[in-house]
């Protein structure tokens, strides 16, 4: 067996978890307040950019900073959900993806303006584990098993609680949850905060692995859209597993190629199993 | 009708005027934005028919890297270079329109399919940084003045080329006004289901206006890449490129024949009197008030946008409709 092959799959497994999280959020939002946040990547640069200022700037220890940024993140969630998801709920899912557009030119360039365009790393060094004389990122060890932790945390959460409960039935069926007693309003702003709160978390992994600038949002902003689409939009389980799909593609081609061609190839990819299945790997 | 006549000969007049009043520097912002107008037209003409496409980056890219990759590395004129990347285009818009409008790929997951193809062509060209510089971009080889390179250092010659590819666009869009294939796009827009019960090839409809729209998108491209020499695969293509040109397109209205240009007009002008009011100290800050006006748009003016316009459209062209076939002789 190649060894580096084997290596390239081990990092593409780890790549995946923090995908999946990532895609989790984006598919809670959309299972639930069926809007797709093109913005949700920016999020996620708007709490990188936080726990790089209170770690690196400010010398909050880590652990408080990323605390701090998770709930930030969270709240800019509901923000984002009052300010520009709520008068939109009615219009055409096109103008809601517009509207979450034009939120993503507002977040990149108000954080060139605040920040500039300069790359700012938090500056952790973590080691490179050798195992069986094959290397593997530390850092991408801790996002896999935190992302695979807040995977199960977010199962957990809509399985067993009260409200876990109603987002769920919200997403089975919008116009009869009202009857039942649940506060649809309610529901989507815990939904944009438990989304922003992956996010944030998202945000937490990242900072450790990648420099921090504005348009960071765009290097994988689209791979989780395709993702999520792969997936079924919506659908937790298939965004799951095509995280993991996705990631395979991108390790594997980056091993025999590089890295902009294994993305090209994902995207390519993507493009064809979407004529091959329109609404999804697996959808019903 | 005359009135409205009379209007397009004095624009035409002021535009032909235009070059000889305004200083150089003017007259390189009315050069860019006639150049997006033309994309933006050329988007519409499918956005119209609420096929929104988040791609036209990706022809915008292939339109402006092909000749001038061609010219610059095997001294291929752009007289061939630019016909060679409208064909490329068009075979990209195949390639992925085609199986879409098979398999009734629409709405939001069209939208997301054709943005996918946009990061193609943009990590492509990063890819390939060996020949296109990757995303530090490139600048073509120049020559000075010349017909064969189609390069000119007076401004004055891309301002005629800019005005006529203008115009040509225009009159594409008022020509597939005229056409029978109007009514049918107009009836799959409605309901797809619909039109194809009632015998219409939403398919083949849906991809002679798509192969239209990437072919002049190219051009645009290739003329932008002609007119600025240097180019970056961030500001010609990808994600950011097609969401201007969706942005600009539906803020100035897609519906009627100048509304895309409109956009280029107003989103340019804002963009350069923004950079121009807060100079290279705030970069972004023109970005910033960009992004709000964006988002207020949508959300206080549903009506401008592509679902609510629908409603209002049709009395809109069966008002424009004898206007559109009395006037194809001026433009």
């Amino acid at each position: 067996v190649d060894i580096y092959l084997l290596e390239a799959i081990i990092n593409g497994i780890l790549l995946g978890g923090v995908l999946a999280l990532l895609a989790l959020g984006l598919n809670l939002i959309f299972g639930v307040v069926d809007v797709v946040w093109i913005a949700y990547a920016d999020i996620v640069m708007c709490g990188m950019y936080a726990i790089y200022f209170l770690y690196a700037e400010y010398g909050v220890p880590l652990p408080l900073a990323c605390l701090i940024a998770i709930v930030g993140v969270a709240g800019l969630g509901v923000l984002v959900h009052l300010l520009i998801i709520e008068p939109v709920l009615d219009s055409p899912p096109l103008n809601q993806l517009l509207a979450t557009g034009g939120l993503l030119f507002f977040l990149q360039s108000f954080a060139t303006l605040l920040f500039g365009t300069e790359f700012r790393n938090i500056g952790v060094r973590l080691p490179v584990l050798e195992f069986a004389s094959m290397y593997v990122s530390f850092a991408r060890l801790i996002a896999f098993v935190v992302g695979l932790i807040g995977a199960v945390a977010l199962y957990v959460f809509l399985k067993r609680t009260y409200v876990g409960t109603a987002i769920r039935a919200i997403a089975q069926d919008r116009e009869i949850v009202g009857l039942m007693g649940i506060d649809q309003r309610r529901v989507y702003l815990v939904v944009s905060a438990v989304g922003g709160a992956l996010a944030g978390l998202a945000a937490c992994l990242l900072a450790l692995q990648y420099d921090v600038h504005p348009f960071i949002g765009n290097t994988f902003g689209p791979v989780i859209f395709m993702i999520c689409v792969l997936g079924g939009l919506g659908n937790m389980i298939g965004g799951f597993v095509a995280s993991f799909v996705i990631s395979q593609i991108i390790a594997i081609g980056g091993y025999y190629s590089n890295t902009e061609l294994a993305y090209v190839f994902a995207f390519a990819l993507f493009i064809v199993l979407m004529f091959i299945r329109p609404r999804g790997l697996f959808a019903p | 009708m005359s009135t409205s006549r009379a209007l397009w000969l004095v624009g035409i007049a002021i535009l032909i005027a235009l070059p000889t009043v305004i200083p150089t520097y003017f007259l390189h912002l009315v050069i860019q934005i006639l150049i997006w107008a033309f994309i933006y037209t050329a988007w519409a003409l499918m956005g119209r028919f609420g096929f929104v496409s988040f791609g036209h980056g990706a022809f915008v890219g292939v339109g402006a890297y092909v000749p001038a990759l061609l010219w610059t590395y095997w001294d291929v004129t752009p007289w061939l270079g630019i016909p060679l990347a409208v064909v490329a285009s068009v075979l990209l818009a195949v390639i992925v329109g085609y199986p879409c409008f098979r398999r009734r790929v629409v709405g939001h997951y069209f939208a997301l399919v054709t943005l996918a193809l946009s990061q193609v062509v943009l990590l492509s060209l990063v890819a390939a940084r060996e020949i296109t510089g990757g995303s530090l971009g490139f600048t073509q080889k120049t020559v000075g003045h010349s017909w064969y390179a189609l390069q000119f250092p007076d401004k004055i010659y891309f301002y005629v080329i800019a005005v006529m590819l203008w115009l040509a666009g225009l009159w594409i869009w008022r020509w597939i006004d005229r056409g029978i294939g109007r009514e049918a796009l107009e009836a799959i827009s409605e309901d797809e289901d619909a039109a194809a019960a009632v015998g219409i090839d939403v398919t083949r409809e849906k991809m002679r206006v798509t192969v239209i729209s990437a072919a002049l998108t190219a051009v645009g491209g290739a003329i932008y890449g002609q007119y600025f020499m240097y180019l970056n695969p961030e500001t010609v293509s990808g994600i950011a490129v097609s969401l201007q040109i969706v942005f600009a397109a539906i803020a100035g209205g897609v519906y009627s024949l100048l509304g895309p240009s409109v956009g280029a007009l107003l989103t340019l002008s804002l963009t350069e009197g923004l950079r121009v009011w807060f100079g290279t100290n705030f970069i972004g800050a023109a970005n910033t008030i960009y992004g709000i006006l964006l988002v207020l748009c949508i959300i206080f003016m549903p009506q401008g946008i592509v679902g609510t316009l629908q409603r209002i459209r049709p009395q809109r062209w069966s008002q424009a409709k004898p206007v559109a076939a009395k006037e194809s002789v001026t433009t």
